[in-house]
């Protein structure tokens, strides 16, 4: 029987768009309309057949999972749950749960995409808006660091560049696109203007910008720009009704790290004196947004959180997975929903090979193989319902458009929190 | 010609797409399994594309072939990947955040 | 069952001021003591103790958005106090924005049992009701920010009253919002574009209309719609120099459809405009003494640490650039905005002393305190754990006038305060922290200890330090369990979350389904948050 879903929330990216249509035949997605190339893939790619966990290497029932994932927490002095970036809030909310309840260090992977961000914030505060403030008001919308036709490949039509809004009637017409970056992008291809800079120059260029401003001209030389261009763009800064700066990792990843990103929100902030100007970090996972606020009202802290002492502690380069693992101070990993392996450093990867690891995941997205325990769960969006917040911090509600086969992350989590308290 | 290259990495379509495929898949393990070099440097290594070449940094080393692309003199782009982190160090300088964009890489042809 | 037998009792909705009585609870309610078969029943003695209902708080910001970015912004707030857990608790952290888990222990141990969330945009409220999940031991409800939605400005605009009408019920119900909040109305809108509101009649950029008409439509609306609670008012011009003036006006307006007006305190200052405002408490109290359907809850400022948190964009904007420091501003489309700056009150700081000084007169002048309630604005002039200090500055003079004394001398000088001998009795402290918020909010169950009440109470030691007696109650009973016992927490339940959903035509969700296409990037089918995805909740009806 085949039927079609409509408004469905695609989780791939921070974009979370809402108005993906979904057919199915017996179960099985055999359309998608609106999504883009990553979305789609993610649907289509998608198995959602019943599979059972995997406890070194051998199919077991649930319970005997269970029961071994509980066992190895309860064993392990200085045990770490990362990920939690494609999972629901749901979920984020019952890993900060087990968290606390082990002792453990609890961090997701904000760690390795916007951590310095949030350091940022912390630093200096933010001036930001939802997306739909940009689609109805910025006239100006810059992309630093970022390469948005790769990575949230539709915020441009719907809530940015090429989107119609309020104040924009004509929509790309009516506004002025900058890109930043250091190389040339499918984004910077479509700018009005590029600024290429040389790699590890964000800073100086950022503090530059809020001297120009403030009426003061810089009296030292940047690599690779030129004094013009920066005047230029400061005026536009300035000029503009309502601008946006989104930026990504070309800052977080980069030398200067959370310093770049505290330039950035000093000069938006500035900014609101002259015109309206907010700043927004391109957040890449579903629900990473999610995992910073969940932790943040759980904890205290958006990333990076310890309950090793009996009261949350934030420790950013102390508490942090990639620094944790490449000091081998984690003796067991419980792995949620993310891919550390490819994703982590050698050295840091490398030492997950060597502790007992638990990993919990839609088995579509692939399992490391190297995991004692795997369990594999059904994914949000697709065949679980389940909240997602969106990267400007809307939350959203998924849908499930496939009966469930695995049991989802939450239902493996209560379960795990009622064993490991029996321990 | 430079001693060192700047090595930056990202996202990629195709890497994302290999993703949904698994991280064991021949598509997830091609597109994150080369480097792009800029035309002029290509040149001055003395190499052509789709040669592979030995990319060496603090951290580790790693063999990929060369794929040429429109990016400036002395920078290198590897599609985040397991590739790419054979050479990222796992110093975070106290943020948490390693040098996924910016480590120094020696190239040398093989 | 429980019963709490002998215990001087303060019930102000019934009317009983101190008298010696036993409280009967079964099933979470109170009942008649021949309901009960006491042979089973457990036994409270509070004989030699105070027993009044369990606290009502009417504005406290402990849930969602603006406050998590609080926490997020100020790992400083969080090393202010921690929590290990225990066997029964989880951990926290945070002085001014408390964790979650920690708010829920925080406020039982206050022997609070109600706290209504002051402000949500409909847009984030599901956030909102994630983290009331996590609050535990308390029963909550959020108010939905209304005053700067561009619908309901269309509709005025377009002179088509039914039509806001039938959006407001939609909404406030879609939100599961329990009160329609005005923030500076007109004015958070005038900000998207680096302006403000100063006036009624000024003119809000875009839509042709009012603070003026604004107000008083929602006024009607929520007059119409028989919500619980009046509408809930943060009006124009917070924290200037002259504001009172525009908040008498705005009450003047708003009396005859009733209206809450929150933090009054940094509502009524005299003092030119620009200049360091001055306390017009005589002025706003005399305003609020004389109309029958204003209320108020007073936002008094406790010294130390607090961070300022609220809708109204551009009164923290100009906060932020009078103190400098961090800033958070984050635009909400189609529908409201908002701001956080940390700050610290200083009894040395003349303004502050001010700001004190205007809040505790507001306490002491207005004669009704059915019509003045207890708050803090949490955690914007102040924690709500600053609830037991204000409480012993209202009952004791000496202590009152102890405190004054440390103000620095511009503040003291012409000051009200020392010749207000009013001394707060333990059955008005019951009336501003329970039985007043309680019936203003409309809640039949809550604030009292009548038969059929919820069986939320509070069990004191009597004390002469009466900051004491009110920080650590020995008692606390939370839908008839015991929670708090001799001090300490002991039980860690969930609270219900309290929301209203009016009746409204259908055929506004084709009108709705449109402005969503054209004004947000969310589609209206994934707007509404059901009840069946939030944690325990309560419809209350609107009769």
């Amino acid at each position: 029987m085949s039927r079609i879903i409509e408004d469905v929330i695609c989780k791939f990216c921070g974009c979370l768009c809402d108005d993906i249509a979904v057919e199915t035949e017996d179960d099985h997605i055999v359309k998608i309309k609106r999504a883009c190339p990553n979305g789609r893939s993610m649907f289509l790619d998608y198995d959602s057949s019943f599979s059972k966990p995997l406890v070194n290497g051998r199919e077991v029932e649930w319970d005997e999972a269970i029961t071994a994932a509980a066992d190895i927490l309860d064993k392990a002095d200085s045990p770490l749950i990362y990920g939690l970036s494609s999972t629901s809030s749901e979920s984020q909310r019952k890993a900060v749960e087990l968290a606390d309840h082990l002792g453990a260090v609890i961090d997701s992977t904000s760690s390795v995409c916007h951590f310095p961000t949030s350091q940022a914030l912390q630093a200096v505060g933010e001036a930001t808006c939802t997306l739909g403030e940009v689609k109805n008001r910025a006239d100006l919308l810059i992309y630093w660091g970022c390469n948005p036709l790769v990575s949230h490949i539709r915020h441009f039509s719907r809530y940015s560049a090429n989107a119609k809004g309020m104040l924009l009637p004509n929509g790309r017409k009516d506004r002025t696109v900058v890109v930043v970056d250091v190389r040339p992008t499918a984004t910077s291809k479509v700018a009005d203007i590029f600024l290429q800079i040389k790699p590890e120059t964000d800073y100086e260029i950022l503090s530059s910008l809020r001297a120009l401003v403030h009426g003061k001209k810089p009296e030292y030389c940047i690599d690779g720009v030129n004094i013009e261009q920066l005047e230029q763009l400061a005026a536009m800064l300035k000029n503009c009704r309502y601008g946006v700066i989104f930026f990504g990792m070309g800052l977080t990843m980069s030398t200067g790290r959370s310093y770049n990103v505290t330039e950035l929100f000093t000069l938006v902030a500035e900014l609101n004196k002259f015109n309206r100007f907010s700043a927004m970090p391109m957040r890449g996972h579903g629900n990473v947004a999610g995992a910073d606020q969940v932790l943040t009202w759980l904890s205290g802290y958006p990333t990076a959180v310890s309950f090793a002492c009996g009261i949350p502690q934030i420790g950013p380069g102390e508490f942090t997975s990639v620094d944790m693992l490449a000091g081998k101070e984690i003796d067991a990993a419980f792995i949620i929903a993310s891919n550390p392996a490819v994703h982590f450093p050698h050295a840091a990867a490398s030492h997950l090979k060597k502790i007992p690891t638990i990993h919990m995941a839609p088995v579509s997205n692939g399992f490391t193989g190297d995991a004692d325990v795997i369990l594999p769960t059904a994914c949000y969006g697709i065949d679980a319902p389940g909240t997602s917040y969106r990267m400007d911090n809307v939350p959203l509600r998924l849908r499930s458009v496939l009966k469930k086969k695995r049991p989802t992350d939450e239902e493996v989590l209560i379960q795990i929190i009622k064993a490991v308290k029996k321990c | 010609m430079k001693k060192f290259f700047t090595l930056i990495t990202g996202r990629t379509k195709k890497q994302a797409h290999g993703l949904h495929k698994g991280i064991g898949s021949p598509d997830y393990i091609a597109a994150t399994s080369y480097v792009e070099i800029c035309p002029d440097d290509i040149a001055s290594l003395g190499i052509i594309e789709g040669q592979k070449v030995k990319l060496l940094s603090e951290a580790g080393s790693v063999e990929l072939a060369v794929h040429s692309a429109d990016i400036p003199i002395g920078l290198l782009f590897i599609p985040m990947g397991p590739a790419a982190n054979q050479l990222v160090g796992p110093e975070t300088f106290g943020t948490g955040m390693p040098s996924f964009k910016g480590m120094q890489i020696k190239v040398s042809p093989l | 069952m429980l019963g709490i037998t002998g215990g001087k009792v303060f019930d102000p909705i019934n009317g009983i001021d101190g008298r010696l009585m036993d409280i009967w609870i079964k099933d979470g309610k109170v009942v008649p003591e021949e309901m009960i078969d006491k042979s089973e029943a457990q036994i409270i003695d509070a004989s030699g103790k105070v027993v009044m209902p369990g606290g009502v708080d009417i504005h406290s910001h402990i849930a969602g958005a603006k406050v998590n970015s609080g926490r997020k912004m100020c790992p400083e707030d969080s090393l202010r106090l921690l929590r290990p857990r225990s066997q029964i608790t989880r951990s926290g952290s945070g002085l001014t924005v408390p964790s979650t888990h920690l708010t829920g222990y925080l406020y039982s141990e206050m022997g609070y049992t109600t706290v209504m969330e002051a402000a949500a945009a409909p847009l984030v409220a599901r956030h909102t009701h994630e983290e009331l999940e996590d609050i535990p031991n308390i029963d909550k409800g959020v108010f939905i920010t209304m005053g700067n939605n561009h619908f309901i400005m269309k509709c005025i605009r377009d002179g088509e009253l039914g039509k806001a009408k039938d959006y407001v019920a939609w909404l406030v119900g879609a939100a599961k919002g329990f009160a329609i909040k005005i923030v500076n109305p007109g004015g958070v809108e005038n900000w998207k574009y680096g302006k403000n509101v100063q006036n009624l009649d000024d003119e809000v950029i875009g839509f042709g209309v009012t603070p003026r008409q604004i107000l008083t439509t929602l006024g009607q609306i929520n007059k119409d719609l028989k919500l619980p609670h009046p509408l809930h008012i943060h009006g124009l011009r917070l924290g200037q120099a002259g504001n009172v003036d525009i908040t008498i006006e705005t009450m003047e307006l708003m009396n005859e459809f009733n209206g809450h007006f929150c933090h009054v305190q940094f509502m009524s200052y005299g003092g030119e405009r620009g200049s360091l405002p001055q306390s017009a408490s005589k002025k706003i109290a005399q305003a609020i003494n004389e109309k029958s359907g204003v209320s108020v809850d007073v936002g008094q400022i406790v010294f130390g640490p607090a961070t300022t948190m609220t809708s109204d964009g551009p009164a923290q904007f100009s906060l932020h650039q009078r103190i400098g420091g961090k800033w958070i501003n984050d635009d909400l489309e189609s529908e409201s905005g908002g701001g956080l700056a940390p700050l610290t009150f200083k009894r040395n700081n003349p303004l502050h002393g001010t700001m004190w000084l205007t809040g505790l007169e507001i306490f002491l002048l207005v004669d009704d305190p059915w019509k003045v309630f207890l708050t803090t604005d949490h955690p914007n002039a102040g924690p709500f754990l600053g609830y037991p200090q204000v409480i012993r500055l209202l009952m004791d003079r000496d202590y009152r006038t102890r405190e004054f004394e440390r103000l620095h001398t511009k503040a003291k000088k012409n000051a009200l305060l020392p010749e207000l001998k009013r001394e707060y009795t333990l059955y008005e402290i019951a009336i501003i922290t329970r039985g007043g918020p309680a019936r203003r909010l409309g809640l039949k169950n809550k604030g009292h200890l009548g038969i059929g009440a919820d069986a939320d109470l509070t069990v004191y030691l009597p004390d002469d330090d009466k900051e004491e007696m009110f920080s650590h109650p020995a008692w606390v009973v939370k839908d008839g369990e015991i929670v708090v016992k001799d001090g300490h927490l002991v039980r860690e339940q969930p609270g219900r979350t309290m929301y209203v959903s009016p009746n409204y035509d259908p055929q506004i969700e084709e009108d709705i389904k449109a402005h969503f296409k054209e004004s947000y990037t969310i589609s209206f089918e994934n707007y509404s948050i059901r009840s069946e995805h939030m944690g325990p909740n309560e419809k209350i009806s609107c009769d």
